[in-house]
């Protein structure tokens, strides 16, 4: 089994290669303006360095920032037609309603507003208003819209009229790229509605990138299939992925907690990535990041679905040092560290020069920093300790010690020792993590839906063959499948003993043929 | 009569404020802030007036929202079904309303009346009858006073209207008025029995939303700043600091339609080495420190984000949250017999006899 895993972060393009289950090389490459010339770069670098050479490649799996950077950045984004199904209930908040306003006027093609959607024990809310929808679409189609976001009241307990929905927009527009609510969340009509708007907006970069992507892994010479990391630690085959680009925002900070799990063997720690300027903050449970439970917004944007918990705090490789008074970050050089660094001959004083001036890091010009003396040098040491062991603190889910694994280029910041860690665990190629845990990522199926007339044991197995065969779809190897997450929910009002189960399944990629 | 007219700015302070006096429950005013933005947005503007200006005669509308918190995330909190339901009021009644009222001024419910009267044109008045937020709707000012609890409206947005003609006691108010409410989903726009202006006078809670505005205010220009908000909050409201501290364990459990459980604290600062523990029923009910009971309703408990200073509820509450815990008066309504009768210790299970913060 060999594997590539690509990380692209703000400033650097990191590609691992895995060969059965070790990590046989690491290389950073600077990331580009365009992204996908910094994929190609690092693919190329390591295949020069010999190790890939004409060995089989079972798959390259990148994780990108490259949708979310689009609406943090406000580019290269579709106008998108709103469909709610829900009338007359939510009238007074329409989509778009909470958005920022600059983004807004970028994305909003136009808002329909018609009757549908269910109640929270299953019985529909207002019939589907099939006319209407299908006039929408004429109005879309009318004024050149494409890219189309359904949401509907309750829909994750029943997607039935987001769908039926959907049909009848593609009658209408037959290259509609449409997204349903209902793929993407959760309890929450407007931040699953903003989810699905965003998705909706992406559609034309999603293809267009994910079409770059197979490019540049084509003129690299690898014949390997091309996987996009999920949020959730897991990968999905290109063509999917591309359905779902919000699905890949978080994937980086997931990758690296999934890397740090793989290179220490835990799967139950904290986790802390120190980058250039920020420090994540997250906890492995299972060997996956626990997710976060509450709203979380992306480019201004309110939106609920599944990212990993994590806090960030401003500590990083290139935070600014004051030493009088004591000060560390939150302030960062980031990529500029290797000009503005005072061991770089630049002016700035970060964290990687006191580093340096330790002996901890040799890198630079350790002259450049003698004049600092080593009792300054334990006091910056001693404040980054600190407000690690805060951020640690707060987001452990119960009290007593717990394992810590160090990770990222900044992590010589965390020491041997702190407060309510019992052991911290620094690992080879743990500036790499990031990339590793895309290398290792697996696939996932998920089955959510309502079952009627059959047992709730019966019901829960349906769903679970659903699920396999969809992971299996995604390119799992049906062998390794296992369940993860199992939930079903009566819905009293249903006709035939109805039951709404949710079945997640994970699995290794499978070898390619 | 004098009316000042509420700024945008008001409101967005007003929610945060409100937010506060919710003190652990009562939604969170999100939802009612954003239809409030687009309504001001679209040129209504809302009026607020004193108790003090009412006629006698004059009959008040009070307005709020029931429900499920999980439907009203999906049924979005709709101003015009809000303007309904006193419109429907006003039809069983045949009088107009002079201004309308909030019932809870604590959580979502303190901004709701506002979303009624900009499409009413009427004043709000700057009262309300829990001066924070309760579970039920007998845990009021007026029933303290044995005001009538009937008629009461309930209306859903797809055009239902449901009138509580007549009970006997406000308890069977509550337990008929959510039998509707489960029906229509879960969720209902209320208006609550009509107050006269006499009956306001004499047993609204009054000056609430000019106080929920001044908390959100203070505590958004310390944001601003950088200062300390809690200390902000406290230059405003003469309320006491209870304790900083951290969250170690919540423990949650839905029962009879009602969010109980109990939180733990572990000191900081000042209070290192000293526990506090919180039980909550939707609000925040008794806080103990170091097994003592320090606070208990009806003094208003509030438990604060320490850095934003912004509420945190007991719905959304988890480990490792840095908190700090304040008190505040409780209205002199709720602190003679009747009104312990109705919201003290006992009312929600509690064995103690109530003692107030403020009291020593």
């Amino acid at each position: 089994m060999r594997r590539i895993g690509i990380d692209v972060g703000g400033t650097n393009t990191d590609a691992v290669l895995i060969e059965d289950g070790k990590v046989v090389r690491a290389v950073k490459a600077p990331t580009s303006e365009d992204v996908t010339t910094g994929i190609l770069d690092s693919l190329k670098s390591l295949g020069l360095t010999g190790v890939v050479g004409t060995k089989r490649i079972d798959g390259v799996m990148i994780g990108t920032t490259h949708f979310i950077n689009a609406v943090v950045q406000r580019r290269h984004l579709s106008k998108v037609a709103a469909l709610r199904l829900g009338m007359p209930a939510s009238a007074s908040l329409p989509p778009f309603c909470d958005w920022p306003e600059d983004l807004a006027a970028l994305v909003r093609g136009g808002v329909w507003m018609v009757e549908g959607g269910h109640e929270y024990d299953g019985r529909p809310f207002m019939p589907l208003d099939e006319a209407a929808v299908t006039k929408a679409a004429q109005e879309m189609k009318a004024m050149g819209l494409r890219a189309v976001g359904i949401s509907s009241i309750f829909s994750p307990l029943d997607p039935s009229h987001e769908r039926r929905a959907a049909e009848l927009v593609l009658a209408v527009i037959p290259d509609a790229a449409i997204t349903c609510s209902s793929d993407l969340g959760r309890i929450g009509l407007l931040e699953r509605e903003n989810a699905g708007l965003l998705n909706a907006a992406l559609a034309d970069l999603s293809r267009d990138t994910i079409a770059a992507f197979e490019k540049a892994i084509r003129e690299s010479g690898l014949a390997a299939p091309l996987f996009i990391t999920q949020n959730d630690g897991t990968v999905a085959e290109a063509r999917q992925a591309r359905r779902l680009p919000v699905y890949s925002f978080a994937s980086g900070a997931t990758n690296s907690m999934r890397g740090a799990a793989y290179l220490s063997g835990l799967s139950d720690a904290m986790v802390i990535d120190v980058g250039g300027t920020t420090t994540d903050v997250g906890q492995l449970k299972l060997g996956f990041p626990r997710e976060a439970n509450s709203v979380v917004k992306v480019g201004g944007v309110r939106t609920l679905f599944r990212m990993p918990d994590l806090l960030s705090i401003g500590l990083g490789g290139g935070s600014h040092v004051m030493l009088d008074p004591l000060k560390v970050g939150p302030l960062s050089v980031g990529y500029r560290l290797l000009k503005e660094g005072v061991a770089f001959g630049g002016s700035q004083l970060t964290t990687t020069d006191i580093a340096v001036a330790s002996g901890v890091l040799q890198l630079g010009d350790r002259k450049k920093v003698a004049h600092l003396d080593a009792a300054a040098c334990r006091q910056v040491f001693a404040e980054s300790a600190r407000l690690a062991e805060e951020a640690i603190d707060r987001m452990k889910t119960e009290a007593g010690d717990v394992p810590l694994i160090a990770v990222g280029g900044g992590a010589f910041l965390i020491p041997e020792k702190l407060a309510g860690v019992s052991q911290v665990i620094h690992v080879e190629h743990g500036d790499c993590a990031n990339a590793v845990g895309a290398a290792i990522a697996q696939v996932s199926g998920e089955c959510d839906q309502i079952f009627k007339d059959m047992t709730r044991v019966e019901a829960i197995a349906a769903a679970r063959d659903i699920a396999n065969d969809r992971a299996v779809a995604s390119g799992a190897d049906r062998a390794s499948l296992q369940t993860i997450e199992s939930e079903d929910m009566p819905l009293a009002y249903l006709p035939g003993n109805s039951v709404r189960v949710r079945v997640r399944v994970v699995g290794d990629v499978a070898a390619s043929a | 009569m004098s009316l000042r007219e509420l700024t945008a700015d008001d409101i967005e302070s007003l929610a945060v404020g409100a937010w506060v006096l919710g003190t652990g429950g009562g939604g969170n005013p999100y939802l009612p802030l954003l239809n409030m933005r687009l309504l001001y947005r679209e040129g209504h503007r809302v009026q607020l007036m004193d108790a003090t200006d009412l006629d006698d005669e004059d009959w008040v509308g009070t307005v709020a929202n029931m429900g499920a918190p999980l439907v009203g995330q999906e049924r979005l909190t709709d101003s015009l079904t809000l303007a309904r339901a006193v419109s429907v009021m006003e039809r069983h009644i045949g009088r107009r309303f002079a201004a309308l009222m909030s019932m809870e001024i604590g959580g979502a419910n303190g901004v709701r009346p506002l979303m009624a009267a900009a499409h009413l044109k009427r004043p709000v008045v700057d009262s309300d009858t829990m001066g924070r937020a309760y579970p039920e709707a007998q845990m009021t000012s007026v029933s303290v006073g044995g005001l009538t609890p009937c008629p009461l409206t309930a209306v859903d947005v797809r055009g239902f209207e449901s009138i509580v003609h007549k009970v006997p006691t406000w308890k069977w108010a509550e337990r008929v008025a959510r039998k509707i409410c489960v029906e229509y989903g879960s969720v209902a726009a209320t208006c609550q029995p009509p107050r006269t202006g006499a009956e306001v006078k004499k047993w609204g809670i009054h000056g609430t939303t000019t106080k929920a505005i001044a908390i959100g205010a203070a505590v958004r220009e310390a944001q601003r700043r950088h200062d300390d908000p809690v200390a902000a909050i406290l230059s405003v409201e003469p309320g006491k600091l209870l304790y900083t501290g951290k969250v170690i364990d919540v423990a949650r459990r839905a029962t009879e339609g009602f969010l109980r459980g109990v939180v733990r604290f572990d000191g900081l600062d000042a209070w290192r080495g000293s526990a506090m523990t919180i039980n909550f029923q939707n609000e925040w009910i008794v806080a103990w420190r170091d097994d003592e009971a320090i606070a208990m309703t009806p003094d208003l408990i509030c438990v604060l984000d320490a850095v934003s200073g912004e509420a945190v509820g007991s719905e959304t509450i988890r480990y490792g949250q840095r908190v700090t815990v304040i008190a505040l008066p409780p209205p002199p309504v709720f602190l003679s017999e009747a009104g312990l009768h109705h919201v003290g210790p006992r009312a929600f299970g509690y064995d103690l006899d109530f003692r107030s913060v403020f009291s020593s």
